[in-house]
């Protein structure tokens, strides 16, 4: 009796209530918003109407210009420590790499506050630069999520390789651009989309920093706030589109660079 | 006289640790030789290969190609290529890019890298595979592109470490044939590390045997068989057996229970290691032999039997196209051409002394009856103790390092154990013929050989009596 009770088939049902629940009912309602009016007809005027504002447009290629930026100061400074730190045989390198990764357990507003404060200081008022103040704030937050990916490919990769183009007359900077940078791209890619995703939405950096400029995520919430739950849900769905997009378009460029790899 | 293409001087390879992975390491290679450095793992050949291609710097030594030295040139500017031990190839890139990449560094043009990529495809037997990736291809074709991969580039010194370690046995056996055919059309020098000396006694011109950081042995795949320098290397090459023995007159040798004549002329009464090929002994009647035994064990191995003859306290291994029958008494018989005599190893006992504030030397908390000023080359005692060496300045003698060494006839066992210098008990004991060699392990933990004409049991405390008269002394700062 009790067996049955405990059967593998019997130890699924939680999770598929918690997907039916909290993942594919809110996708339908989600869905549903997004095509319906208030009177709850079927219109495209949502997605339409998206395209067609230059504020909602604007707000997108905002949302894409600091996740760009932010993006890309993380994988500047990401790429040096993690090759540094991988590549060397320091002993402490275990406890430097800790050290760049802690910030990600002191608690996030935190962190920002303090941000805040040091900027206030040295710029005398945020209102200045509210870009760079953002992007700061976000590369501050996000760059852990940067190194540890791109640290693992490059441990990873096998010595014998870069002997290899040595042997094969080239210079330390071109075993460098030639093996290990397309070696690495593996890492690159996935800390590409930790960072870039997250920083398309993460509003509550720009608000704590005072930049009230809308990007994805609070012109959503700005929506939602005036109960215009349609244009919202519309909104939302775009951005899972675009994820959707995004995730397919890395995840080919992976599979191209990994191929081989596994191999070795 | 043919040019040397590369040489070795003095190569030592010490790591940080204080491991010594090659010492003292002198090789000669002409241009064009296949030569092979052949030994078990950890013996240094790969050490030795690394520094060839400047992955690893000698911390002694040099190394010159072509008469110029290159012991500190980083491997990018150096004539010389390398097939790894797991190929190594570029996992993002196809096989065309891989073998190319070489020739890309030399700023080759293009067309020209198409002409040479296709000419090496077709000497690795791989026509038509540029475009197709690492992956899909079988561990043996791997093999080639790596080899392509380097050869491409004409180089001067080709480096394989272990090549066809991955390899199974058939795939194996042919890419020795093609790789021995290779270097005969390529002409280039090949240096080649293998711990198979199958392997190694097919294809080189050369073998160098390796133990432990050291050279060995050099000479053709002949020689290294027919004429092993000592017994590591008759017992790596080849299957053999060998025998600790004595000589007791004129190109007689007693070993195995038994007496043999032999081809090398070593005096009466020295200490031998004798190894013979099982294939050159030869089973007889019981009578025809210079030693009897019994057959415990006949294993068919295809072409032949591997039969054992145990014969007193030894064991002969012997090849024969004809069984034998286990409890068979026979005969064993070796020619004297057959039989290959090696002085032996001396036993020197080498242990380290201490000396104390008083300037005595000590062993074990003995002080020995040896004034430290004799020991010391030139150097006197004053009043107060100071010891002043040769040129009259004083010498540190905390910092000395004094090593004594004592012939195992030069010990004598003894009963009242506290009489002896050091105590320990009996790990070992072989009758030599006219005298008993023990093994003795003492309380400080090391092993002493003492030769002795009185019987004395296995596990028996004793005392190691040296006289002083007796032992070397060497010091080292």
């Amino acid at each position: 009796m009790y067996r049955h009770l405990f059967s593998r088939k019997n130890l699924g049902i939680p999770y598929a209530l918690f997907l039916a629940l909290f993942v594919m009912a809110p996708l339908f309602v989600l869905f549903y918003y997004a095509f319906t009016n208030g009177e709850g007809e079927f219109t495209v005027l949502n997605l339409t109407g998206f395209f067609t504002d230059p504020n909602t447009l604007g707000t997108l290629c905002y949302s894409f210009g600091i996740a760009s930026v932010t993006t890309v100061v993380c994988l500047l400074m990401a790429y040096p420590v993690a090759y540094i730190l991988a590549t060397s045989k320091l002993r402490a390198k275990s406890v430097i790499l800790m050290l760049f990764v802690m910030p990600m357990w002191i608690n996030f507003s935190l962190r920002i506050t303090a941000l805040k404060e040091i900027l206030t200081w040295i710029e005398g008022s945020l209102a200045y630069h509210p870009f760079l103040n953002t992007v700061l704030g976000m590369s501050y937050d996000f760059l852990p999520f940067m190194i540890l990916p791109i640290y693992t490919t490059i441990s990873k990769l096998d010595g014998a390789l870069l002997e290899a183009a040595r042997d094969l007359g080239a210079g330390n900077i071109q075993a460098f651009l030639k093996v290990t940078l397309p070696l690495s791209m593996p890492g690159i890619i996935s800390g590409v989309s930790m960072v870039f995703l997250p920083a398309m939405t993460n509003y509550v950096v720009l608000d704590m920093l005072y930049n009230s400029t809308y990007i994805m995520g609070s012109l959503i919430g700005s929506y939602f706030a005036a109960y215009n739950w349609h244009g919202g849900s519309m909104i939302a769905l775009i951005l899972l589109g675009i994820v959707c997009l995004f995730t397919l378009f890395t995840r080919g460029i992976e599979e191209e660079n990994t191929r081989g790899g596994m191999l070795l | 006289m043919e040019q040397n293409i590369i040489e070795l001087k003095h190569i030592t390879k010490t790591y940080k640790d204080g491991f010594t992975a090659v010492s003292d390491f002198n090789l000669e290679v002409k241009k064009g030789e296949f030569i092979t450095f052949l030994g078990p793992s950890g013996c240094g050949k790969t050490t030795t290969l690394r520094m060839i291609a400047g992955f690893d710097l000698p911390t002694e030594g040099e190394i010159l190609l072509n008469g110029k030295p290159i012991t500190e040139l980083p491997p990018n500017e150096r004539p010389i290529n390398t097939v790894f031990q797991r190929y190594a190839l570029f996992p993002h890139m196809n096989i065309y890019e891989n073998i190319a990449f070489g020739l890309r560094q030399k700023k080759t043009p293009e067309n020209v890298i198409a002409k040479k990529v296709r000419k090496v495809l077709e000497l690795v037997d791989l026509e038509g595979f540029e475009k197709r990736s690492i992956d899909t291809l079988s561990g043996g074709q791997q093999q080639r592109v790596a080899i392509a991969r380097a050869v491409v580039n004409e180089p001067q010194i080709l480096l394989l470490d272990e090549p066809l370690g991955a390899l199974d046995l058939k795939m194996r056996k042919e890419m020795q044939l093609e790789l021995k055919e290779m270097h005969r059309e390529l002409g280039i020098t090949f240096i080649y590390v293998t711990h198979d000396q199958e392997e190694a006694l097919t294809m080189s011109d050369k073998i160098v045997v390796m133990a432990e950081g050291k050279m060995q042995q050099i000479g053709t795949p002949e020689d290294i068989y027919n004429e092993p320098i000592n017994a590591f290397v008759a017992d790596f090459i080849g299957d053999s057996n060998i025998f600790n023995g004595i000589m007791t007159g004129k190109l007689k040798a007693r070993f195995c229970g038994g007496e043999f004549v032999c081809v090398d002329d070593i005096e009466e009464g020295t200490h031998i290691t004798a190894v013979v090929r099982p294939e050159d002994v030869i089973l007889t009647e019981p009578a025809g032999g210079q030693i009897r035994g019994i057959v415990t064990s006949v294993i068919f191995k295809g072409i032949h039997y591997e039969i054992t003859v145990e014969s007193g306290k030894n064991e002969i291994i012997a090849q024969s196209v004809y069984s034998a029958k286990t409890g068979d008494l026979v005969g064993v018989r070796v020619d004297p051409d057959n039989i290959h005599i090696m002085i032996a190893e001396d036993h020197t006992n080498i242990f380290r002394a201490e000396i104390n504030k008083n300037n005595e030397l000590e062993y074990n908390g003995n002080v020995l009856d040896v004034a430290l000023t004799s020991v010391i080359k030139g150097s006197r005692q004053l009043e107060d103790g100071t010891i002043l060496d040769a040129n009259g300045s004083e010498i540190d003698t905390g910092k000395l390092k004094i090593k004594i060494s004592i012939k195992p006839q030069d010990i004598e066992l003894t009963d009242e154990q506290e009489e002896g210098l050091v105590q320990g008990y009996i790990s070992n004991l072989i009758y030599k013929g006219d005298h008993y060699s023990y093994v003795i392990h003492t309380d400080l933990e090391q092993d002493f050989v003492v030769n002795d004409e009185y019987l004395w049991n296995m596990e028996d405390q004793v005392g190691l009596l040296m006289p002083v008269e007796k032992m070397i002394f060497s010091v080292k700062k």
